[in-house]
């Protein structure tokens, strides 16, 4: 990794964690708070490649097990990779990776509904696969519970997708930073 | 930033590896072995550690705090279905999970921890992780968080004197084009200041 | 001394600075001009933090191309807004950066730490979080930074645009009080009236070089 690499892998760990500073949006009808902190691995692979984005996000998950408060909610500690929402958190640089990935393989011809497919991929459907038997594990409960549980933050996870393509292709008019696989 | 608290104990002198290691032992055995007794053994054990460390109790609740709804479920749940043990021994286990983490970050500065992880991390460097760049990347990141809040409020001001506000997109996109035309910035001046990315830190 | 010898550089079809030959031995060297005249770039081809296009540049002989390491301790670059510049969290530690990539042995770093700290003032924060000081000592601190490697030329790019008056000047005084050589990029006028030289750019060219008493008056009636 370059000295640049190195930046760009700082920057989008700082971003997730800057992320979560904002306040948690409650979404109406359903009442479940969402938190902006999940976009970070969306907006790290789209923007900042597989290669960083993956290794930006495990460095942000690191930091986190080292008791820094960077989760929404001012959240630190081993405690949180250890609980039941772990699953989702561990999943966010393999996220971030297969993001970059599809990213960099397609970013000739990426249009905006390709975009969000992408990201419901690797930021919903890969991160649940894991996330809710996860939760199932930890708090032993079923797993069609678990899945039940977690389907209230869908919502959330639409709106994000959303917004993170809507950023990520107003950032790379104005400042390119991928390259085609 | 650190959210450890001060102290003498024989938790604080110990040093980070071999807390981590017990801490990932006795989760491993908690969820290898889901015995009440066993569960509540390591319940009692962490509050015994908790006073060893003279750790106030309003510190110990608020490590479990942010569990609390969740706990409430899981133990409805458990109990509903397979009755009161089921569910004391979930939230036993889950209880004394989350308070034995917190002890090992309360105890523990993170300068100290980011530095075990530094060195615990020195076993990567075959699939192309170097330590040296670890640590770089760390204290940067460190370093961005409060630039960052401060580029986010800047941009928020400037929004909102455009009447833009509320919209979630206008206000992201300048912060990270911001935030990316620095690091070219940053990337030169680690580079000015003679960091040479290919040899090893010491 | 610093040689430019036919220097060119273009970012992409763009071309920034057009053949560029000239020494740079002065102890106070100014560049002015107005927004992208290629001041800017000219500065960072100066420590090899860019290689020229065309041309080649040599400090003391080395070639900014080859021996990019070498030409950058032998000339310190300070940036235009310090927030860029300063690498690790707490003062102290970014200050020690620089000095830590030289390889210098540990007690070396803290005496050189301590010495710089003293020298401006920050040493009653050495433990503080960087991002907590000021404009104007987060400028010194990166000046600190750089001097502490103790480099024979220390570059200026427009160290004093995002200051208050008040810092201005600190910056300003402690860049007439260093004892090493100075290339500064600014728009500061007044401050740049005791140079030594003054290189006047537009559009990628050198228009006027001469002493501050001719060059800044020529300069400001180009600009009106």
């Amino acid at each position: 990794m370059s000295t640049r690499d190195i930046v760009f892998v700082a920057l989008f760990a700082a971003l997730t964690a800057a992320l979560g500073l904002f306040p948690p949006v409650t979404l109406p009808v359903i009442g479940v708070p969402i938190t902006a902190q999940s976009m970070g691995p969306m907006l790290a692979g789209a923007i900042a490649g597989a290669r960083r984005g993956a290794a930006a996000l495990a460095l942000f998950v690191v930091l986190v097990c080292a008791g820094l408060p960077l989760m929404a909610g001012g959240r630190g500690g081993l405690g949180i990779v250890m609980g039941p929402g772990g699953g989702f958190v561990l999943m966010w640089p393999v996220a971030a990776f297969v993001i970059g990935f599809l990213y960099e393989r397609g970013l000739e011809t990426l249009t905006a509904w390709k975009e969000a497919l992408i990201l419901v991929l690797g930021g919903v459907v890969l991160t649940y696969a894991v996330g809710i038997p996860w939760i199932a594990a930890v708090a032993r409960v079923d797993l069609a519970k678990a899945a039940i549980g977690s389907a209230w933050f869908l919502p959330g996870d639409a709106v994000k997708v959303v917004l993170v393509v809507l950023v990520a292709r107003a950032v790379r008019r104005a400042y390119p930073t991928l390259r085609p696989r | 930033m650190t959210p450890s608290i001060p102290g003498r104990s024989p938790l604080h002198r110990c040093p980070p590896g071999p807390k981590i290691l017990a801490l990932v032992a006795a989760g491993t055995a908690l969820f290898a072995l889901p015995r009440l007794d066993l569960a509540l053994a390591v319940l009692g054990l962490t509050g015994w550690l908790y006073r060893l460390a003279g750790i106030p109790a309003r510190l110990v609740l608020a490590q479990v705090r942010p569990l609390a709804w969740i706990l409430a479920v899981l133990v409805l749940v458990q109990l509903a279905l397979d009755g009161w043990q089921a569910g004391l021994l979930v939230a036993a286990r889950l209880v004394a999970l989350m308070l034995l983490a917190g002890l090992v970050t309360l105890t523990t500065r993170s300068s100290d921890l980011i530095e075990a992880l530094q060195r615990g991390l020195a076993w990567l460097r075959p699939l192309g992780a170097d330590p040296a760049k670890v640590g770089l990347a760390i204290a940067l990141t460190l370093r961005f968080i409060p630039v960052l809040a401060a580029i986010t409020a800047e941009v928020r001001e400037a929004q909102r004197a455009r009447g833009l506000e509320r919209s979630l997109v206008a206000l992201t996109v300048p912060v990270i084009v911001r935030m990316l035309k620095m690091s070219d910035d940053v990337a030169a001046a680690i580079d000015a200041r003679s960091y040479d990315p290919d040899r090893a830190g010491d | 001394m610093i040689e430019i010898r036919h220097v060119g550089h273009a970012f992409g079809e763009r071309a920034v600075l057009r053949d560029l030959t000239l020494d740079l031995t002065e102890r106070r060297i100014a560049v002015v001009g107005g927004n992208g005249s290629g001041k800017s770039t000219f500065a960072r081809l100066l420590n090899g933090l860019l290689v020229p296009t065309h041309g080649t540049v040599r400090v003391d002989g080395l070639d900014t191309r080859r021996d990019g390491k070498a030409v950058r301790r032998k000339v310190g670059f300070v940036f235009q807004n310090p927030d860029n510049q300063i690498v690790l969290p707490l003062v102290a530690e970014d200050l020690a950066f620089g000095l830590k990539n030289l390889g210098l042995p540990k007690d070396e770093i803290a005496r050189r730490t301590d010495e710089a700290l003293r020298r401006y003032d920050l040493l009653d924060l050495a433990d503080h979080p960087a991002h907590l000081l000021s404009g104007g000592q987060k400028q010194l601190l990166a000046l600190a930074g750089v001097l502490a490697m103790a480099p024979e030329v220390i570059v200026f790019d427009e160290p004093t645009t995002l200051l208050d008056l008040r810092n201005k000047r600190r910056i300003a005084q402690a860049i007439d009080g260093l004892s090493q050589r100075a290339i500064v990029v600014s728009h500061d006028l007044d401050f740049l009236a005791h140079f030594d030289r003054v290189l006047v750019f537009e559009d990628g060219r050198i228009v006027i070089d001469d002493r501050p008493s001719a060059a800044l008056p020529a300069y400001v009636a180009m600009m009106s």
